[in-house]
């Protein structure tokens, strides 16, 4: 660094700690060390999205018009023209065809917020799947589950605003959501549109919601939860040396804030590729909106279609008691598969940990093959999720499969049941087989391809001991502390009915391969071949041995 | 990740600082090797080691690199300025004008943003020394000491405040508070009507006229005689009305003789009384959640929706076939006026599009 540059860092330093008192805290957060795997770009993802979608929305703001008042388009694109449409339609237009870069920004906001909920999403199952969300981050992960509900409202009502054809039929769906709601769900319909569907206040009523107070409740949940992960320092993947009491990566500056800006730049790069050649919404072909058109192939944006497909499938359950409509065809879908979502996801930390009985600090991130009966279950929901979500394109998968439409929803009614157990089961015999597959290669190395000949005839492969970090990460499977005393049945609280299902529930989420003896540093015992000496040991250990070419490769 | 790659070609001295340095931070480093090769005499105190490599792990390649990540900026560079010239120089205001500036604009930016990316990323990872450190972590939960000085603190700050020894005030405050909390509920009253029986009614009566919607033209009854044919309708002069159009619209069908199924007592079916010629009536709105019913099968007489594919039989009532649509299609009673022209005869007798609490 060059003298002149010295002084003007160190000038402008003094300056800030003579009043800010700076340059110690400053310092830990310059050093603050940041674990590396590529996971953790996840997260990321979403993050710069979201500043795309402010940075982009900001610009729309200044030209969209969030007014239903009836007007007559005589602007650039002339198929409408001298169509009725209201001003926001008519104003979405001109930010299309009469401001320049207004189409790009349009589509950047319209990518950057399918890609926005669908970071989230990775991000979220990431953590799930890693158990990134235990003991002290369970907080910052009920922060993320209401981002997560936020960030698809958001969405939903941001791409309602254009009033055109598809969006206003959300809307309308809307109303119908609305309106099965027992009790309330008329005045609720009549309130938030200020009357009758479709009224003349709800596009300026969502876009307060979408452009001031989601982004403004995202804005603080966002600052939370960075601050939540800075202070308690991010999470690392199993490895050499890396325990529950340090964090191994690479120091905030100069390395992260380079990479990490590297990926902003990657982010915003890809979202303005993606609306440069790929039309997103394009508002001009579907048309205004009105009550009596609909285009076949209707589909919400991507997130919608889980509650879309819920509709789709659910039965026509509608019941009238003592005068009142159950509207349970509508209500019912509409709550139950979100509630379970993220109800589910909301209490899934405190439920394992009570189930575990584990209140120890986790910095060390499991591997999913590691906690099977988590793994197992988030695949369920997973499962659960996709086919809600495919039975949302039913339509689509029917002409797709050439099969019936109605045949599509028939199997969604059975799948939804049937779909998630079969994931449950699959998923935590490949998690076990896995478990079993890291234990071989704890005991018995890697094979190396290398065949030799023992002077009785008999052919055995050589293998190689794993290398340290291999098996530091082969061997991360924790032991879980197990909720029982050692005497288990004098404990009071196990006698009970609670008390014996938190045991059945802990003995099946605590299920495991046990590591082998030794934690595989008696690699090569026990595998049938320990009267052969030679049979299974690292390759450089026989230098009369035929020596491969690559003397560190393990065998392909 | 990422594993470090000492360049063996190194001097031995360089060597150990081109390593990575692999110790926790905040514990003392460990004895450097330059001092193996004795103090320059007269040298002064040693200054305190780095925590961070200053060069490269390999300068060879940081040279390349440098060039590269150059080349990169300048390329983002250009970019940038062809965003600009691009925006200054193509207009829009036409579907090809607007493809051409969107194509320009769009390559110009993902370049620029593209190419920042690369640049920075080869940086990082081709000039800047790889380093791995280790920082420790402390236990979050506070010290025993601590929690209890905290406890403390919060305690005597309860006392001094009188909150715990003062119940009138404590009780009066939460008094207080409640009817300040339900106020901004309150005011939210006025967002809309309250909904009475608007649900209930359109505004189709007896002799209100049908036209056919897109060209708002009545329409003959003699003029729709093509059996299989399913036609728009809207109440007359309300034809841009979208609150009104939102319940009243309405589709039209036209079948062959005896292809109707009359509605008898217990049973399904079409309401005879209400049809003209075999041209019966039902709402297009949809009694699952509103969507328009606007796709209509000839062969089959099944009208389907699009949204939720609720499956409704036209010539038996509208009764629901398939999918989550509780209740058929509501049927609205219509007839001709003295020129002829389709008329309804009444409002539909039940509420149309979806259920409501109230519907009962």
């Amino acid at each position: 660094m060059s003298t002149t540059t010295g002084k003007i860092l160190g000038g402008t330093g003094r300056y800030l700690d003579d009043r800010l008192h700076g340059a110690r805290g400053l310092r830990t957060f310059l050093r603050k060390i940041f674990p590396d795997h590529w996971s953790f770009l996840l997260g990321e993802i979403a993050l710069y999205s979201f500043i795309i979608l402010l940075l982009t929305g900001t610009f729309l703001t200044l030209f969209f018009q969030p007014s239903m008042t009836d007007v007559v388009y005589h602007g650039s694109y002339t198929p409408l023209d001298g169509v009725h449409m209201s001003q926001a339609y008519a104003s979405t237009l001109d930010i299309s065809f009469d401001v320049r870069g207004g189409l790009l920004m349009r589509q950047i906001h319209h990518w950057a917020a399918i890609l926005f909920v669908a970071a989230i999403v990775c991000h979220l199952l990431r953590v799930f799947f890693t158990g990134a969300f235990r003991k002290p981050r369970e907080l910052n992960w009920v922060i993320g589950v209401v981002m997560f509900t936020l960030a698809f409202t958001e969405g939903l009502f941001g791409y309602s605003l254009p009033d055109d054809l598809l969006s206003g039929t959300g809307l309308r769906i809307l109303e119908g959501v609305l309106l099965s709601i027992p009790i309330v769900g008329t005045y609720l319909s009549f309130f938030l549109f200020g009357g009758e569907f479709p009224g003349h206040d709800i596009i300026p009523r969502l876009y307060v919601i979408h452009i001031l107070l989601i982004p403004a409740l995202l804005l603080a949940l966002i600052s939370a939860h960075l601050f939540l992960m800075f202070h308690q320092k991010h999470t690392q993947m199993p490895g050499k040396g890396h325990t529950d009491a340090n964090v191994v990566g690479q120091p905030m500056y100069p390395y992260f804030m380079a990479k990490t800006g590297a990926w902003f730049f990657f982010i915003f790069g890809v979202t303005a590729l993606m609306s440069t050649f790929a039309q997103i919404n394009p508002i001009w072909i579907y048309g205004p909106y009105n009550p009596s058109g609909i285009s076949a192939g209707s589909q919400p944006d991507w997130y919608m279609g889980f509650l879309e497909g819920a509709l789709r499938m659910w039965p026509s359950w509608h019941w009238n008691v003592g005068g009142y409509s159950f509207a349970f065809n509508v209500f019912l879908p509409a709550l139950v598969p979100l509630g379970v979502l993220i109800t589910g996801l909301a209490v899934w930390p405190f439920l394992e940990q009570w189930i575990t009985g584990d209140r120890r600090e986790h910095h060390v991130n499991d591997r999913p093959r590691n906690a099977p009966t988590r793994t197992a279950l988030g695949m369920a929901g997973v499962t659960f999720y996709g086919i809600m979500w495919l039975e949302g394109a039913n339509d689509i998968v029917s002409r797709f499969l050439n099969i019936s439409l109605y045949l599509t929803t028939e199997i969604a009614r059975y799948a939804i049941f049937i779909g998630p157990v079969v994931a449950y089961w699959v998923t935590k015999r490949i998690c076990l087989g896995l478990q079993r597959k890291d234990n071989h290669l704890l005991e018995h190395g890697v094979e190396t391809g290398i065949i030799r000949q023992l002077p009785n005839g008999e052919y055995v492969e050589l293998t190689k001991p794993v290398s340290e970090e291999m098996r530091a990460v082969l061997a991360s499977r924790a032991e879980r502390p197990q909720i029982e005393a050692p005497d288990g049945d004098d404990v009071p609280a196990a006698r009970g009915p609670v008390g014996k299902l938190r045991g059945s529930l802990n003995r099946v989420l605590t299920e495991n391969i046990p590591l082998p003896h030794g934690n595989g540093h008696g690699n090569g015992h026990g595998n049938g071949h320990a009267a052969e000496p030679t049979a299974v040991t690292a390759g450089d250990a026989h230098p009369d041995g035929p020596e491969p070419a690559d003397g560190d490769g393990a065998g392909a | 990740m990422s594993e470090t790659h000492p360049s063996q070609d190194l001097p031995e001295e360089d060597g150990q600082q081109s390593r990575a340095p692999h110790r926790v931070i905040g514990t003392p480093p460990p004895a450097q090797a330059r001092t193996l090769l004795g103090e320059a005499p007269g040298s002064p105190v040693p200054e305190p080691p780095r925590e961070l490599p200053a060069g490269p792990d390999n300068p060879a390649t940081a040279q390349t690199a440098e060039k590269v990540v150059a080349a990169c900026f300048i390329l983002s560079m250009l970019a940038s300025i062809g965003f600009i010239a691009a925006y200054v120089g193509l207009e829009v205001h036409s579907v090809d004008a607007t493809l051409r500036s969107n194509l320009a604009l769009g390559l110009s930016m993902s370049v620029a943003f593209l190419a920042m990316g690369v640049g920075a990323t080869i940086w990082v990872r081709s000039i800047m020394p790889n380093v791995e450190q280790v920082e420790e972590r402390h236990v979050l939960a506070s010290s025993e000491t601590e929690r209890e000085a905290f406890t403390k603190t919060f305690t005597e700050g309860a006392e001094a405040s009188g909150f715990v020894k003062r119940p009138l005030l404590r009780r009066t405050l939460i008094a207080a508070s409640v009817p300040l909390a339900v106020a901004p509920l309150v005011v939210l009253r006025d967002l809309g009507p309250l909904p009475g029986t608007s649900l209930r009614h359109t505004v189709w009566r007896n002799g209100t006229r049908m036209v056919v919607y897109g060209p708002d033209t009545p329409l003959r009854a003699a003029d729709f005689s093509i059996p299989g044919q399913m036609i728009t309708v809207a109440p007359e002069g309300y034809t841009e009305n979208q609150d009104v159009l939102a319940k009243a619209v309405t589709i039209i069908i036209k079948f062959a003789p005896g292809v109707l199924v009359p509605n008898r007592p217990g049973q399904p079916g079409t309401i005879m009384n209400w049809t003209v010629d075999n041209i019966v009536a039902y709402s297009k709105i949809c009694t699952h959640v509103g969507c328009p019913v606007a796709l209509y099968e000839q062969t089959t007489h099944h009208i389907l929706c699009p949204c939720h594919q609720s499956t409704f039989d036209a010539t038996n009532g509208a009764q629901v076939l398939f999918g989550p649509a509780p209740r058929p299609l509501p049927q609205l009673p219509i007839g001709v006026d003295s020129e002829g022209f389709l008329i309804a005869k009444s409002d539909y007798h039940e509420p149309v599009g979806p259920a409501f609490w109230e519907l009962g």
